[in-house]
């Protein structure tokens, strides 16, 4: 794990936060290692630069493993997508498994 | 002066529109709220008086009914609702070029852009007023569509009144869309999309439809977005969305009409859709600069049919649609091949065009684009052939090699991204010393392919190494 990961938080979110970091990659055959990934980069534009296109399919590997439907509280609602931080929040909130 | 009214609804009682529901949590019932004609045309006056002097419109409006009535009041306003295919800076500043006196219409805060902006208003209490349907000059040019021209520069399509109507009811003829009831129609697609402006506003408003405001993106949302609307419902979505929708496994409200467009659909996708929906799949085909012109339900047959009155004109390789809605003779950008006067094939694209996701680029516009980034020495995009299951939702992507020294792929992706939407920005990017090019200058599609395959393989097995 790299070191600016030294953020208070619990093993549990760091964990996950690998895990669906490692999803993410494996999904989208990303250039780049799960680690790579830090928590608060934004996925979209500048950051990981992902698209909705992205986020459709990474959204249905997420829905499977953890047994949860994505929701959008609004059209223009990317919050969810904003980084692996809040992903994974989401994901925590709402996991069945 | 000929004109056509502005919606065909003619009872100030009915449902023109379905705004959002009141809740969402656990809840599958209907709690859509009717907008009524009345009620619409209120909002359209309340709105137009708000509008600036300038005679363009941005309409960005992401609720699909605060969208319809932007446009509808920039029509009874004589404004000219642009319909770029993308939001970048870059093609904002083409944008303002083409047309100075553009403003934004917004109705949110996610779209940042650089233009004189209108919010759109909180119209509660819009004055109901004299009830009349406006009438509209079928000449009147009410909004123009763009593509992205050789140079990169949007290329303007105007659209007139009379072309956009007629291109929708001849849609809704040749989608058998049921009339009595009228349908909810439930929109997966933007507006801001030519598909989405004529299958989910246009083609309302002339069948006497009610469109629904949602603008659904996660398969839950679209299940929601089809409960929260009475039945007949049609769903206009694309094989992306309708793929994700399938894979979701969630369960659908009734449906009646499945309609998709922006890619072809594989044979397989379209079954399973119409398993799952138990209604007919139709495809529609069309162009930014034609319209939709076709219809075909893929379970049934391979071969589309043209709308009534289009035909292609055949010169050797070169395929013009003319007649129906079409204004001028416009050359086709697929391999199109004539099988009688009303039917074709399709068999993909024209070399040089790429269609991700519904968005279009030419190869050439985009390697234009990337050789004009300061620090670019040579470069040059990819696009991988389509698998053989292509159809199936999932999307290629392209590639590209470039020969920068200065530049890192941040650097360089953040200076494409100004530009062109991010579909298009390159998986992998390359970076060469030097690209395979022949004694001609020319670079053979066959070194390319390699040389990218070169690059990417060992960084997948680096890659796996670095996990072990």
């Amino acid at each position: 794990m790299p070191d600016d990961q030294k953020k208070p938080i619990g093993a549990s979110t760091s964990e996950l936060h690998r895990e669906v970091a490692e999803l993410m990659v494996e999904c989208l055959n990303l250039e780049i290692t799960a680690g790579e990934i830090t928590p608060d980069a934004p996925l979209y534009g500048e950051g990981l630069g992902l698209d909705s296109i992205d986020v459709l399919e990474v959204s249905l590997v997420v829905s499977k493993r953890y047994g949860l439907q994505l929701r959008a509280d609004n059209p223009d609602n990317q919050h969810i997508f904003s980084s692996l931080r809040s992903l994974s929040d989401y994901i925590a909130a709402h996991r069945t498994r | 002066m000929s004109t056509l009214p502005l919606v065909t609804h003619t009872d100030p009682d009915s449902i023109i529109a379905w705004r959002g529901a009141g809740t969402r949590d656990g809840h599958h019932g209907y709690d859509g709220r009717a907008v009524t004609l009345r009620r619409f045309l209120a909002e359209v006056r309340e709105l137009a008086a708000h509008f600036p002097a300038g005679g363009h419109l941005l309409n960005l409006c992401s609720d699909r009914y605060r969208f319809s009535v932007g446009l509808a009041a920039a029509i009874v306003s004589k404004k000219i609702s642009l319909l770029p295919s993308t939001h970048t800076p870059g093609v904002i500043r083409d944008i303002k070029a083409f047309a100075p006196d553009v403003f934004c219409l917004t109705d949110s805060n996610a779209h940042a852009v650089d233009l004189p902006q209108l919010r759109y208003p909180a119209m509660d209490d819009a004055h109901a007023g004299p009830f009349a349907v406006p009438w509209i000059d079928s000449q009147q040019r009410v909004a123009v569509v763009f593509t992205s021209g050789s140079t990169g520069a949007p290329q303007p399509h105007p659209k007139t009144w009379r072309a956009l109507v007629s291109c929708v009811q001849a849609e809704a003829a040749c989608l058998e869309m049921p009339r009595h009831p009228p349908c909810s129609v439930v929109g997966t697609v933007p507006p801001q999309h030519m598909y989405g402006f004529e299958s989910t506003v246009l083609i309302a408003w002339h069948n006497g439809h009610a469109l629904s405001h949602a603008q659904p993106f996660y398969p839950a949302d679209i299940c929601q977005a089809l409960a929260d609307v009475p039945a007949p419902r049609v769903l206009v979505s694309s094989p992306v969305h309708l793929r994700a929708l399938l894979d979701s496994g969630l369960p659908l409200p009734a449906i009646d009409r499945v309609v998709s467009a922006t890619a072809p659909l594989s044979l397989q996708l379209a079954r399973e859709v119409e398993a799952r929906c138990d209604a007919p799949l139709m495809e529609i085909y069309g162009s930014t600069e034609t319209g939709q012109i076709a219809s075909r339900r893929p379970t049934q047959s391979t071969q589309w049919r043209l709308f009534p009155g289009i035909r292609w004109l055949v010169e050797g390789d070169r395929v013009r649609a003319t007649g129906g809605h079409i204004e001028t003779a416009i050359a086709m950008n697929d391999v199109i091949e004539p099988v009688s006067d009303d039917y074709f094939l399709l068999h993909g694209r024209i070399a040089d065009l790429v269609n991700i996701a519904g968005k279009r680029h030419s190869l050439v516009s985009l390697n234009h684009l990337l050789n004009r980034i300061p620090g670019v020495m040579d470069g040059a995009f990819y696009m991988p052939d389509e698998p053989i299951d292509a159809g199936d939702g999932r999307i290629t992507r392209l590639a590209a090699c470039v020969v920068a020294p200065e530049l890192d792929a941040p650097r360089l992706l953040a200076a494409l991204r100004e530009h062109v939407d991010p579909v298009f920005l390159p998986r992998p990017l390359v970076f060469v010393e030097a690209l395979p090019r022949n004694s001609t200058g020319k670079l053979p599609r066959e070194a390319l392919q390699s040389l990218i395959q070169r690059h990417t393989t060992p960084a997948i097995e680096a890659t796996q190494a670095s996990h072990e």
